[in-house]
């Protein structure tokens, strides 16, 4: 890797993920100096800048989309980012929030809401400022363009290391036996 | 006794008798499970458990092959089952509305129960009726003509509880709409006259008591009347009128060669589940041209030294069992079935007719004889092939209910005569069924050679933008096309022909034959049992408005996977419409390419409509708007 | 064995009767495969075996080898086409990897794996399957079925109980068990069936064994699926 004229600007963000994906990141320990030689993170929870700037090169999203938030976020990213990638299980194909998806969101908030044991009177949050959840949750592949995907639940830091470096280099991302893993 | 009990009972009573009456042959279980429907209205728990008690099989076998075919029910769909047909034709003569007046007309939901468990309305795939339309299955008996008149006259038939058998008669007329007629459609053949005259060709071919390996065994090539028929076939240059042309000689010869294990039988199957939607020559040929057919069995049960044969008939045309049925009784009579035919010691052969239910992939001869063999209808793995093990593993041939018919007539006139009609690489005739936008639907035979315009001109056909022939897995033939002929060398066909009019939208014809093939799938396989629901949500992606170059590259993908790793046909020619209309009518598609970037495939927006409703909220938070999500 | 066809270019000797997989595991070469097992009738409905025999493809576990015959099995083109194939079933089914037992003995995993199958590609299906937790020892996770039919036959043809079978069509196509009520407690199953220990997937599950080897060290991700060509599975 030589070093670039000009830093990449990479924005990272979890819609409904947990961080692991992020902590699997930072789990590429001290190659996060050699890795911050050649890009700038724009936003992203380790800046906590808020929008994506414009002109974002690669956008690395955690997590599906559970609700109207996140797709205004991945809709951002999208068109905010050259390259976007999908990070991990749930972005990849919805994970553990996307197992909800054969109940009808109706049940599910009737019994989060009104009928589990211990709520009296409960009532579903109906304040303009929360995000409604979508009926099902989704990869974002459904509802975006996506051109990179790292699978695993966190894929590994070599994992995100190999992928990255190899973008930066010019080349296409390729994984080797070890390298790719769904759990 | 508890009325839990008393059903137990009856229903049992029904399943001795009908497993009685199939003298205990699991071979016989989709048999067995229509006739128990008929008797129960669905197939209960109660009754599996006495099938599973008195067959002898388990459970596992006979829920597996309820749950394969679509007629039969292992839930209750009420004591007036309605099934309208689906097929695009039916949908051209306004068979949409009619379903939603007969749904009002009952407080039904399509697809579901009626609340007293009376009546359930849904639909199917063609039903054979397409130069009658609309029409609809009830219990499985078909109706066609429908208007709205006659759907109100079933609603108040249904909602009075008046049974079936009370139903007025001319409900359940049928029209043969025979509109050209040629050698098979002419034909006033006596019953047993084609069999003399094979037999006649070689006087001393061992039809004797003194030589009854003839008809069991064949002679060698050149020797005997089974050999002199099977030179007349080959002669003929008569090839498979099913649509995949197989050169009808060489199969009955490789049947004929076929080693027999001890205690096997050759066998001798007509596939009459004329599924293929646009297709009903079939029906006709059955309702007219019975003896011919069975003529033309007997010919190929004496060629390839036969003793048993079935008639494999959809399950759409049950009307016909009883008459066919009666039909086999006289020919027994006149002794041209059963022992010793024609008073030939030895030469003996019995056709016994089984009927589908609902599975459109049972035409493909492998499943086929897996339905025959009472089983799930999946496409065997081939070789080998029917003809060295088919039927319970033993040599058997499969042919269309046309080829049938033309046999007979070859074996009357020589192979000769047969040859000398039609073109040069295409013997004989071609029986279309003709449907859609002309004046005349109905049955037309043509020699081979006609050109579509000639059939287009003769059918009243004007301002016509395209034919599908030979159905959904044929060919969309478009105007600048209609030079092109009827024929082995450059449009072969099952017989369909269905015309398309320039005021209708090619797409959905397309889409309507996709959601066919999904549906039809046996979901044997990944690629098709996959490929066949992506590709209809693919179309439907493009119907709703969600469409961009992306889904067009996808449907590409789709289309090369379903051909190269598809098991059978079915999958191979699933995606033929909509290359055929995306080559030759593209502008049905652009006019559908409403994005240019990637947009899901469903509605954001009403994705969010549960939770709104939950809430109570509406506000420009509670909105996704569509938005595209980047280039295609 | 005298006889011989080319896999990829390279000879392969074969006896009479055998098909190209089986002649290929015997000479160490790995051709993916989900419904196939040494042991079994072949089934030929995964597809993940296709091969392009003289330029036609046709599925390696039911096509029997001929003298001379020219294979193609290990190129980019076959391979995308069996990716596809990994991709739709991971689409048709739920498959959430981090929350599955089999996860790293999964062969449907191993094989994507083998193929690059960096992600589902296709929309998800989402559908709506049981689980069966009645029997005391084996738990059924129909989420994970890929409708292989291997439990078929080997309860079919090795225990002798037809405790499974395929029912439903086309996208409906699913796995049922031997019992009125539908519930594999019901059946005369047990934990020592042959059908227990058959599933090349998470849904046939020993009860009460859950990470008794972490993930990260189990099968295959100690070594690649192409690696354990010849083994019983």
């Amino acid at each position: 890797m030589t070093a670039p004229t000009k830093k990449l600007k990479v924005a990272t963000t979890s819609l409904a993920g947990c961080f692991g994906c992020h902590m699997s990141f930072l789990d590429i320990d001290e190659r996060l100096f050699t890795l911050l030689e050649h890009i700038e993170f724009d936003r992203s929870p380790l800046t906590d800048i808020k929008t994506t700037s414009p002109d974002c090169d690669i956008g690395l999203i955690e997590g599906g989309l559970c609700n109207a938030e996140n797709v205004h976020v991945l809709r951002e990213f999208r068109a905010h980012c050259k390259i976007l990638i999908a990070v991990g299980a749930c972005a990849i194909n919805g994970g553990l929030p996307a197992q909800r998806n054969h109940l009808p969101l109706t049940t599910i908030l009737e019994e989060v809401y009104h009928t589990s044991p211990g709520l009296a009177n409960g009532m579903i949050p109906n304040d303009p400022e929360l995000p409604l959840p979508l009926d099902k949750v989704h990869p974002i592949h459904e509802v975006v363009k996506v051109d990179y995907f790292m699978p695993g639940c966190p894929p590994s830091a070599d994992t995100i290391w190999k992928v990255l470096t190899d973008l930066l280099a010019g080349r296409e991302p390729s994984l080797q036996h070890g390298l790719i893993h769904y759990d | 006794m508890t009325i839990n009990e008393m059903h137990a009972e009856a229903v049992a009573g029904v399943v001795d008798r009908v497993v009685a009456r199939h003298r205990r042959d699991p071979s016989n279980m989709v048999q067995i499970l229509r006739e128990i429907q008929e008797a129960c209205d669905w197939i209960s728990p109660e009754a599996i458990d006495r099938l599973q008690a008195t067959l002898g099989v388990p459970r596992t076998k006979i829920e597996g092959v309820a749950g394969f075919y679509a007629f039969f029910y292992t839930a209750p769909r009420g004591q007036y089952r309605v099934l309208f047909s689906d097929n695009i034709t039916d949908r051209m003569l306004g068979s949409k509305a009619l379903i939603d007046r007969l749904c009002n007309n009952l407080w039904v939901e399509r697809g579901k129960v009626s609340e007293d468990g009376l009546v359930s309305v849904g639909q199917t795939a063609c039903t054979g009726m397409c130069d009658q339309g609309p029409a609809m299955l009830v219990n499985n008996l078909a109706i066609a003509g429908l208007t709205a008149e006659r759907i109100d006259q079933i609603a108040e038939l249904i909602r009075g509880k008046v049974p079936l058998a009370e139903w007025p008669a001319e409900f359940f007329q049928v029209e043969d709409n025979i509109r050209r007629a040629d050698i098979l459609l002419d034909s006033d053949l006596k019953p047993g006259d084609a069999l003399r005259a094979a037999r006649a060709r070689a006087p001393s071919d061992g039809l004797h008591a003194s030589n009854m390996r003839s008809w069991r065994e064949g002679l060698p090539t050149g020797l005997g009347g089974p050999a002199a028929t099977l030179d007349e076939i080959k002669r003929a240059n008569l090839r498979g009128r099913g649509g995949a042309g197989f050169t009808t000689g060489l199969k009955w010869e490789a049947c004929r060669n076929a080693p027999l294990k001890s205690g096997q039988q050759r066998i001798v199957v007509c596939n009459a589940d004329e599924g293929e939607p646009g297709t009903f020559k079939d029906r006709v040929l059955l309702t007219r041209f019975a003896d011919l057919v069975f003529e033309g069995m007997t010919v190929a049960a004496y060629a390839v030294g036969a003793t048993k044969g079935f008639i494999y008939l959809r399950g759409e045309y049950r009307y016909l069992l009883d008459q066919l049925n009666a039909v086999l009784a006289r020919r027994r009579a006149e002794k041209l079935l059963g022992e010793n035919i024609l008073g030939i010691p030895g030469a003996d052969f019995d056709i016994e007719i089984h009927l589908g239910a609902g599975a459109y992939v049972c035409g493909e001869e492998s499943a086929l004889i897996e339905s025959l063999e009472g089983k799930r209808g999946t496409p065997r793995n081939r070789p080998p092939f029917p003809v060295t093990n088919g039927y319970l593993d033993q040599p058997t041939i499969v042919n269309n209910v046309e080829t049938f018919a033309a046999a007979a007539m070859i074996a009357l006139n020589g192979g000769d005569w047969y040859a000398g009609i039609g073109t040069k690489a295409s013997a004989g005739t071609k029986i279309l069924s003709v449907s859609g936008d002309c004046a005349r639907p109905g049955i037309y035979e043509y020699p081979f050679g006609v050109s579509v315009r000639q059939v287009l001109e003769d059918c009243g056909a004007t301002d016509t933008q395209a034919v599908q022939v030979s159905g959904p897995s044929g060919v969309c033939v478009a105007e600048n096309e209609f030079d092109r002929i009827i024929g082995f060398e450059d449009i072969p066909t099952a017989g369909a022909f269905t015309v398309f009019n320039k005021t209708r939208d090619m797409f959905q014809v397309a889409r309507n034959y996709v959601h066919f093939f999904q549906h039809e799938s046996c979901g044997f396989c990944t690629p098709c049992r996959v490929g066949t629901s992506l590709l209809r949500n693919l179309m439907d992606k493009l119907h709703h408005g969600a469409g961009s170059p992306y889904d067009f590259a996808e449907i590409e993908r789709l289309n090369q996977l379903l051909q190269s790793m598809s098991h059978c046909g079915l999958g191979h020619t699933a995606c033929n419409p909509v290359l055929d209309t995306i080559a030759k009518f593209r502008p049905y598609y652009d006019k559908r390419m409403m994005q240019q970037d990637f947009t899901p495939a469903f509605d954001l927006d009403r994705a969010l409509g549960a939770a709104r409703q939950m809430t109570g909220r509406d506000d420009a938070a509670a909105h996704l708007a569509t938005e595209h999500g980047g280039k295609a | 064995m005298s006889q011989t066809f080319t896999l990829d270019g390279k000879t392969i000797p074969f006896a009479d009767g055998q098909t190209i997989i089986q002649a290929a595991a015997d000479a160490g070469v790995f051709i993916p495969h989900l419904c196939y097992h040494p042991e079994f009738k072949p089934h030929g409905s995964c597809k993940l075996c296709t091969v392009k025999v003289n330029g036609r493809h046709t599925a390696s576990c039911t096509m029997r080898a001929a003298a001379g015959m020219v294979v193609e099995s290990d190129t980019e083109e076959i391979n995308a086409e069996r990716r596809a194939l990994t991709q739709m079933l991971f689409v048709e089914g739920n498959h959430f990897c981090p929350s599955c037992e089999k996860s790293g003995n999964c062969q449907l995993q191993a094989t994507a794996y083998h193929l690059g199958m960096m992600s589902p590609h296709y929309d998800h299906f989402f559908p709506n399957r049981a689980v069966d937790a009645s029997h005391p020892e084996v738990l059924l996770d129909f989420n994970r079925c890929i409708l292989c039919s291997l439990c078929v036959r080997a309860s079919r043809d090795v225990d002798g109980k037809n405790v499974f079978a395929l029912s439903g069509r086309g996208i409906q196509t699913h796995l049922i068990v031997n019992a009125k009520s539908g519930q594999l407690g019901d059946t005369d199953f047990t934990l020592a069936d042959k059908a227990a220990h058959v599933c090349p997937v998470g849904v046939i599950l020993k009860k009460r064994q859950g990470f008794a080897v972490p993930i990260g060290e189990r099968k295959y991700d100690q070594a690649p699926i192409s690696e354990t060509v010849g083994e019983g599975q």
